[in-house]
């Protein structure tokens, strides 16, 4: 440590370093860590947006906690808010009033809450899309791919479980589709809604149920999850981007002390600050409005969060089919749309680095992320997922838009029906070719340079567009990209001759690679570099001397004079034609 | 967590491909090899004060921030109403308080964000990066602690042991399971939760009531094409005694009024007329994964759940039109009494609600 410059209160730090350090060995920790690497991208920031707006639903949450009351028992309203006076209602809904009318600072709590857990979730899922289109989920981090999409899972739960405890109409709305949903699931369904509910809906025990999940499980879960999340991004260094300098065995960026800490730390208050002025501004839930839950009103027109939206279309768009097997009802109608289809898609999230791994035979570590357009069917299956996803969604509010557009709900749905299979797979392809053409694009510019506008004759007659190198940053993205084979065919005996007991599914994985990425655009070879890289230095030789002779006549670089025959050019046929560009 | 430490040796060079050297200070990463762009604030003194003064400024505005919230918090009726534009109404003291405490924090982010940009430095540097796979004598290593304490265990030698500490431990949870049982303390008089599930308080002979006054229903007060939301007489009575929904949940019906040559069927077995001059009366919980139906087309009798979509004619014996609900909605048999009013003949036929597992058990 250099001793310029310590002052009294660095000398007391320091004291109090030792102290620790004797007990549990930090300084070693802090010689390691204090200066870790953190490379710099706005879309890093997504998990620290989850990270930060978790710890302000966690603050706001404690504060609603010392005012809110999980209870069912029915009181008569009586406070400020003129319209619900002498109403019956539940003490949840008493008390939640109670924080948004007569509690100062309550209803900007009660907002910060809700505003909160909105970005936590919005963050979360655009950052899952940053880790899914990067490619980041690679070895090794696969494990923390499940990490969070497990932490994804929880959050939706967290959602909906507050959602549900202030006990008004919309409130009181999702938990009778809930248990719908529930009383659908085969064999054990009936059963078990009466031990969610304690008996039949609504019972009187589900708000305080819900409450202890959403205040103590929920969070404690998420806590532990975003723990071991961090600690696998520590352990594992982050990701980064392809540039000069930067590979898969190291790591560049700003040290975490400074820079880091100030930008993260920073970063932190930016969000809080962010979320707190839109709970002061704009008003989200506003429970009074909606009036006390009672199970036989319900308001038209009401959505449920953009979360479980799609969920909700997935509700409607199914066709109505139940069998009735052995006497057994089984509702295909709600268990396919609410419990088969999000457990598949979850399922197929959740293992899908091991089926990309296994699908291009890819058992290499990455830490330099894949720009999306170098992984053609990775990002071509994302975007059809996001269609998939938008698709159900626009289902969940198919009366809305069906009013607005005076279609009918008939049309909607089986128009929605079909879209909900045709747009994915166009998506799909449209994704991929899309990425294609930008290989393409890509790669000339690797080989020929960058277009410069600048058109030149050659003796010869022919014009040329002068084409300038790529500059060292550009050119290192451009050459990040990886050279994608799909898996080879299997042997069909060994070299002893023996039939290969794996051949036939080993020829069915090979069958399915090829499908999917055998389309790709080849990297240039090192002959067809160079030979590009001089083509590049022989157009400058032409052009040099009009360079040199436009610098020498300060010529405006409007193009215009450039048109006038060279004066002193060693060809004299040289000639330029007006690019109508400068050479900046 | 095994990042090496940067003892750098005092006076240690690194080359950069531009041919110059920098030295090194212990605990520096070596710079990475990138174009290093010079800012404003590092090459013009006065731009660098400029920073200073803008950060500190946010830090101290931070503070006055604090102290307006504290002003608002105490000045501030707790009734009064502000409007923001494009926003909408709100209450002026919500606004007041989000408004200073949130801009007491941002200010300190903004502080901070705008000294690490303008002032911390700007040199990215490059760390190591190891594979995450330990070596060959980690992996060793531990393999060779295993084989020892596999071995002192005695884990191998007795498989007596293994085998029911194996199985005490699958079933030790069970205790807890178990205990889950009374989530649901089952009253005395239901046997399974089906069988509850198909009963309503509904029973011959009771009124029906208006859902608000709780008033009863004269049949000719209903007008042809109306429709009146209502709930069984003695309902205040039983949400009193078992203090909840529940009845609630599964005894809302709707009454509706046509023209008796409209109707087409209705869902008694044998043709048997279950309403009253043209009066016929559903539940109200849809079929589906049961919302309360509340929009009703009286030109074309179609009920229609705004949850989903899900359409009844309720001329037809209340079958689904429309939408993903599968089964119609259960019929309540009605009948005028000595006075006048609307009676239940019986409880649902059918059972109410959406469907589940043994709905179509006898
Ligand atoms: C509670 C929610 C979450 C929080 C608080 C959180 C937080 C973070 C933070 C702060 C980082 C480092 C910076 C970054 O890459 O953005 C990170 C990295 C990561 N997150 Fe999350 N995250 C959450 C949810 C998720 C989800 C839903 C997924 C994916 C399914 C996910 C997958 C990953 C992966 C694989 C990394 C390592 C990325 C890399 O090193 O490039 N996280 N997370
Ligand atoms: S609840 Fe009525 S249509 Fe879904």
């Amino acid at each position: 440590m250099s001793t310029e410059q310590i002052s009294g209160f660095e000398k007391k730090g320091a004291s109090a370093a030792t102290y620790v350090d004797e007990r549990v060995h930090s300084n070693s920790w802090l010689s390691r860590n204090l200066n870790k690497v953190f490379p710099d991208h706005w879309s890093f920031m997504l998990g620290e947006i989850a990270l930060y707006s978790f710890v302000v639903v966690l603050l706001s949450g404690v504060y609603l906690t010392l005012f809110y009351k999980p209870s069912v028992v029915e009181v008569i309203y009586d406070g400020p808010y003129i319209p619900l006076k002498g109403v019956t209602i539940s003490e949840a809904y008493d008390s939640a009033l109670a924080i948004s009318f007569e509690v100062r600072g309550g209803l900007l709590m009660r907002q910060i809450h809700h505003w909160s857990a909105l970005f936590f979730v919005v963050a979360i899922a655009v950052h899952m899309f940053r880790v899914f289109f990067t490619g980041a989920f690679r070895k090794p981090r696969e494990l923390n791919w499940v990490v969070g999409m497990t932490l994804a899972l929880m959050a939706l739960a967290a959602g909906f479980t507050g959602y549900s405890l202030p006990d008004d109409l919309l409130s009181g709305t999702g938990l009778r589709i809930i248990e719908g949903i529930i009383l659908a699931i085969p064999v054990i369904g009936t059963w078990l809604s009466f031990f969610v509910f304690g008996g039949e809906f609504p019972g009187v025990d589900i708000i305080s149920r819900l409450y202890g999940i959403h205040i103590l499980l929920v969070p404690g879960i998420i806590v532990a999850l975003i723990t071991v999340h961090l600690m696998m991004v520590w352990t594992q260094k982050h990701t980064q981007f392809p540039g000069p300098g930067r590979t898969d065995k190291n790591v560049v960026g700003y040290p975490l002390m400074p820079v880091y800490m100030a930008k993260a730390g920073g970063f932190f208050f930016l969000i809080f600050g962010l979320i707190t002025i839109i709970a002061g501004i704009v008003q989200i839930n506003p429970i009074w409005i909606f009036g006390p839950y009672t199970p036989d009103q319900v308001s038209a027109g009401t959505q449920p969060d953009w979360y479980i939206g799609w969920l909700d279309g997935a509700l409607r768009l199914m066709p109505s089919v139940e069998w009735i097997i052995f006497g057994y009802t089984i509702s295909l109608n709600v268990f396919i749309p609410t419990v088969v289809l999000p457990g598949l898609l979850v399922t197929a999230a959740i293992i899908y680095p091991w089926l990309e791994a296994w699908a291009t035979g890819d058992k290499k570590e990455h830490h330099v992320l894949d720009r999306p357009r170098n992984a053609p069917t990775r990002t071509a299956l994302g975007v059809m997922a996001i269609t998939f996803y938008v698709v159900l969604w626009i289902g969940g509010g198919n009366d809305i838009i069906a009013v607005g557009f005076d279609l009918s709900i008939n049309f909607m749905i089986w128009f929605l029906r079909f879209a909900l299979i045709i747009l994915p797979a166009l998506a799909f392809i449209i994704t991929k070719r899309i990425c294609l053409s930008l290989q393409r694009r890509d790669r000339e510019k690797l080989l020929h340079g960058r277009e410069t506008g600048r058109i030149l004759r050659l003796p010869t007659g022919e014009f040329i567009e002068v084409h300038e190198p790529v500059n060292s940053e550009e050119k290192a993205l451009l050459e990040s990209k990886p050279d994608t084979k799909p898996l080879p065919e299997p042997p069909e005996t060994d070299s002893a001759g023996v039939r290969n007991p794996k051949y036939k599914s080993g020829r069915r994985a090979a069958g399915l690679s090829r499908f999917l990425y055998r389309d790709t655009i080849e990297k240039p070879t090192e002959a067809e570099m160079h030979h590009g890289e001089q083509a590049v230095e022989a157009e400058d030789e032409f052009e040099a001397p009009l360079l040199e002779r436009e610098e020498a006549m300060h010529i405006a670089h409007d193009g215009s004079v450039l048109a006038k025959p060279a004066v002193d050019a060693p060809e004299s046929a040289t000639d330029t034609e007006d690019g109508g560009s400068d050479q900046s | 967590m095994s990042d090496e430490i940067t003892g750098n040796e005092p006076g240690q060079e690194v080359a950069r491909s531009d041919g110059s050297t920098k030295e090194l200070r212990p605990g520096e990463w070596p710079p990475a090899d990138v174009e290093h762009h010079l800012r404003r604030t590092d090459t013009d003194p006065k731009a660098q004060a400029r920073a200073v003064r803008q950060v500190a400024t946010m830090f101290m505005l931070s503070a006055i921030m604090v102290v307006l919230f504290i002003v608002a918090f105490i000045a501030i009726p707790r009734d009064a109403v502000v409007s923001i534009p494009f926003i909408g109404p709100i209450s002026a003291l919500n606004s007041a308080m989000g408004l200073t405490f949130g801009l007491a924090i941002f200010l300190i982010g903004a502080g901070a964000v705008h000294w690490a940009k303008k002032l911390m430095s700007n040199v990215e540097v490059v760390q190591e990066r190891h594979p995450m796979k330990s070596t060959e004598d980690e992996t060793e290593l531990a393999a060779d602690i295993y084989e020892v304490g596999k071995e002192q265990s005695t884990w191998a030698k007795f498989p007596i042991i293994r085998r029911t500490m194996l199985a005490a431990m699958a079933l030790v949870p069970i205790p807890f399971i178990v205990s889950l049982r009374d989530l649901w303390i089952q009253p005395a008089d239901v046997e399974t939760p089906s069988l509850e599930l198909r009963r309503t308080i509904w029973e011959p002979g009771m009124r029906l009531v208006t859902d608000i006054t709780y008033q009863p229903i004269k049949a000719d007060e209903i007008p042809t094409g109306g429709l009146v939301n209502a709930v069984p007489e003695n309902l205040l009575e039983v949400q009193e005694d078992e203090e909840n929904l529940n009845a609630r949940a599964k005894a809302a019906v709707i009454v509706v009024r046509m023209l008796p040559e409209e109707i087409q069927s209705q869902q008694s077995p044998d043709g048997e007329d279950w309403g009253y001059n043209g009066i016929l009366c559903f539940s109200k919980i849809c079929t589906h994964v049961g919302c309360p139906i509340a929009l009703y087309q009286q030109r074309t009798h179609l009920l229609l759940c705004p949850c989903h979509q899900s359409t009844f004619d309720l001329s037809d014996s209340a079958e689904v039109v429309f939408g993903p609900a599968y089964r119609r909605m259960p019929q309540l048999p009605i009948e005028v009494d000595d006075e006048g009013y609307l009676v239940a003949v019986s409880d649902f036929p059918e059972p109410v609600g959406p469907s589940f597992w043994e709905i179509s058990r006898p």
